[in-house]
């Protein structure tokens, strides 16, 4: 079995360079019994730590300093310019968490996560126990609400800001026939951010749908056959069979799904932009724009990287622990 | 469509039966919400058959001089082909390395219990959730440094830092379902480890593959902060940052908008409703069944 170790240096990327020199006198040791699965993984692993975490350590490095966008190094023609930019210590991040800026975005990203995964869940969940039933159309019907998960992201996001455009937009089109005024969907302040919102539970629900509708056609039907014959009622159903049964795909998407809100991107940066006045940024956006717009600030978008990443570890970790009280765990 | 139907098939059981006004509520409900959900999209595709200055309407108007104009300008004389061109080879090339890196490793968690597998759950799932806006500058600056901005080959590495945590994840999903009996078969029958893996587990697995692959070519396809960061050039624009440009501060086209959203999404949705189901199983599997 020693002889095939030919992914060995491969296996040695990993930082497990321990593993290529078994001690001779543990002739069954770890080697041999994990080799293969090292080998396997090394792939992925050496990806992982050269396209992500050496990114990754850098951006923490850069967000620790002052670099912007003015004194990074750079090379114009035949010169070089060397980089001038100083360690400055924790100041980015003193100054992002004592800024306004930060509590405002993180108020409305948070508010945009939990009310956008909060409608996901419960429109899918409901269009799911609606197409759980046997009925006429029903692959019609399911067919018709997959399709905005079908289309491309970047599409809808599209799609979406010339639907809500203020002059020439259906929407206000629609409103207008019916006899009401239209609404500034983009340009104004707050229903711009009702605007992002139902844009994005129009992107996100049919996901949840379909894993939902996974989730209760995996539950055995003699539960509810049961449970009818002891007689109960069919909100008893629902609470003590459905529930509980669709409990680990809806633990899975939820934290999916939470992920995926948080880090938004096209939805906001292509409906609104932001705007108006930023009020619609969240943070993934926010600090995409400092890095790219104006005189780039490499360093300050590091660091709202860096804080808007512990977010997400923290949410995670706090999430896996308490699935991990109900006894689902890897 | 009769949207009063009677109760559908009798099943077995009281559960199966009900009555015609709950019927009608039942179909009424999935109705509204299907025209909510098709609607934005029949828009878009009718917008697109109308003149090319006709999406300045202020009424609602379902057809207006129907036509392919737009489609014609748009794959005559913009550079609409170019981008999508470069938006194939992008998403190919992130395809088949993302697929081809991640189902050794996806393999490998499903099956082994190894130390330091904890970790490459665990290493999964973050790198997952990373905000793109940690990871941009400093890619962006490695690419700088390796002469890649503006290049495909940079994109494609950006892309599978997403797609690689991904795959490897809903592989293992996949290789969770296929029974562990055929890898012992396989084993005693002499085949090594990798052997089993090359030879049983992977031709049995194609459906998993085909997903996981679909996954990355979708990831790259649509797109957008890195492409917009990265791709300096017109003519190296991907889809999602070029037809961005018809509708820019100064000029708005949205007949052509329209017409290449209809260009960009029916392909990408025709193949999408065959393989969802593959999809959401893959997504949700992986983190139940262990």
């Amino acid at each position: 079995m020693a002889t095939q170790v030919v992914d060995g240096p491969a296996a040695g990327g990993t930082a497990r360079g321990r593993i290529r020199h078994p001690r001779p006198e543990g002739g069954t040791g770890r080697l041999s019994r994990h080799w293969y699965a090292w080998a396997m993984c090394a792939p992925v692993v050496v990806v992982t730590l050269v396209l992500i975490g050496y990114p990754l350590v850098r951006g923490i490095y850069l967000s620790l300093t002052d670099a912007t966008e003015a004194n990074m190094g750079r090379t114009i023609g035949m010169n070089t310019i060397p980089s001038t930019y100083e360690f400055v210590g924790l100041s980015n991040y003193f100054s992002i968490v004592s800024s306004a800026e930060f509590l405002s975005r993180l108020a409305w990203t948070v508010t945009w996560t939990v009310v956008c995964v909060a409608l996901h869940f419960g429109i899918g969940l409901g269009l799911a126990l609606l197409l759980n039933r046997p009925m006429r159309f029903r692959s019609l019907y399911r067919m018709m609400l997959v399709l905005p998960w079908a289309v491309p992201a970047f599409v809808s996001a599209f799609i979406w800001r010339y639907l809500l455009n203020g002059e020439f937009g259906v929407v206000n089109a629609m409103l207008r026939a019916a006899g009401f005024a239209g609404l500034d969907w983009l340009d104004d302040p707050f229903w711009a951010k009702v605007s992002v919102i139902t844009v994005n539970v129009w992107l996100g629900v049919p996901f949840m749908m379909l894993a939902l509708l996974g989730g209760l056609q995996a539950i055995p039907r003699e539960l509810y056959e049961a449970a009818e014959v002891d007689g109960a009622t069919p909100w008893q159903r629902f609470r003590h069979i459905t529930l509980p049964g669709l409990r680990p795909v809806s633990s899975t998407v939820v934290l999916l799904g939470t992920i995926w809100t948080f880090n938004q991107f096209p939805v906001i940066y292509l409906v609104t932009r932001g705007g108006p006045g930023g009020s619609s940024e969240i943070l993934v956006t926010y600090a995409y724009r400092q890095a790219f717009e104006g005189i780039r600030n490499y360093s300050g978008s590091a660091a709202w990287g860096v804080l808007i990443l512990a977010l997400l570890v923290v949410m995670a970790v706090v999430y896996r622990r308490a699935l991990r009280k109900q006894g689902e765990a890897w | 469509m009769s949207t009063v139907g009677t109760a559908g098939t009798p099943v077995a059981g009281t559960r199966g039966s009900r009555g015609a006004g709950a019927s009608l509520a039942l179909h009424a409900t999935l109705i509204v919400a299907s025209v909510i959900a098709v609607f934005p999209v029949a828009w878009l595709v009718l917008t697109s058959i109308k003149p090319r200055d006709a999406w300045q309407s202020t009424t609602v108007e379902l057809f207006n001089h129907p036509s392919l104009d737009n489609y014609t300008q748009v794959l005559g004389q913009t550079a609409f082909p170019r981008w999508l061109f470069n938006s194939l080879l992008v998403a190919a090339m992130t395809t088949v390395m993302g697929v081809v890196l991640s189902a050794t490793t996806g393999y490998a968690v499903s099956r082994f219990r190894f130390p330091g597998f904890r970790s490459i759950m665990w290493m999964l799932l973050i790198t997952q959730m990373f905000p793109v806006a940690i990871l941009i500058v400093p890619i962006y600056n490695l690419m700088a440094g390796l002469g890649l901005i503006n290049q495909f080959p940079g994109l494609v590495i950006a892309y599978l830092t997403s797609t690689i945590p991904f795959c490897a994840w809903m592989m293992k999903g996949y290789f969770d379902t296929v029974p562990v009996e055929i890898d012992e078969a396989g084993r005693v029958d002499g085949l090594t480890p990798f052997g089993t893996f090359w030879r049983l587990i992977l031709p049995l697995s194609k459906p998993g593959l085909a997903v996981a692959g679909f996954y990355s070519f979708i990831t790259a396809w649509a797109e957008v902060a890195y492409a917009t960061a990265f791709m300096t050039g017109d003519d190296k624009y991907t889809l999602a940052v070029g037809i961005g440009q018809f509708v820019g501060q100064h000029k708005a086209e949205w007949g052509l908008l329209t017409a290449s959203s209809v260009l960009i999404a029916i392909p990408a949705a025709v193949v999408f409703l065959l393989v969802q189901r593959n999809i959401v199983t893959g997504l949700t599997a992986g983190a139940t069944k262990s």
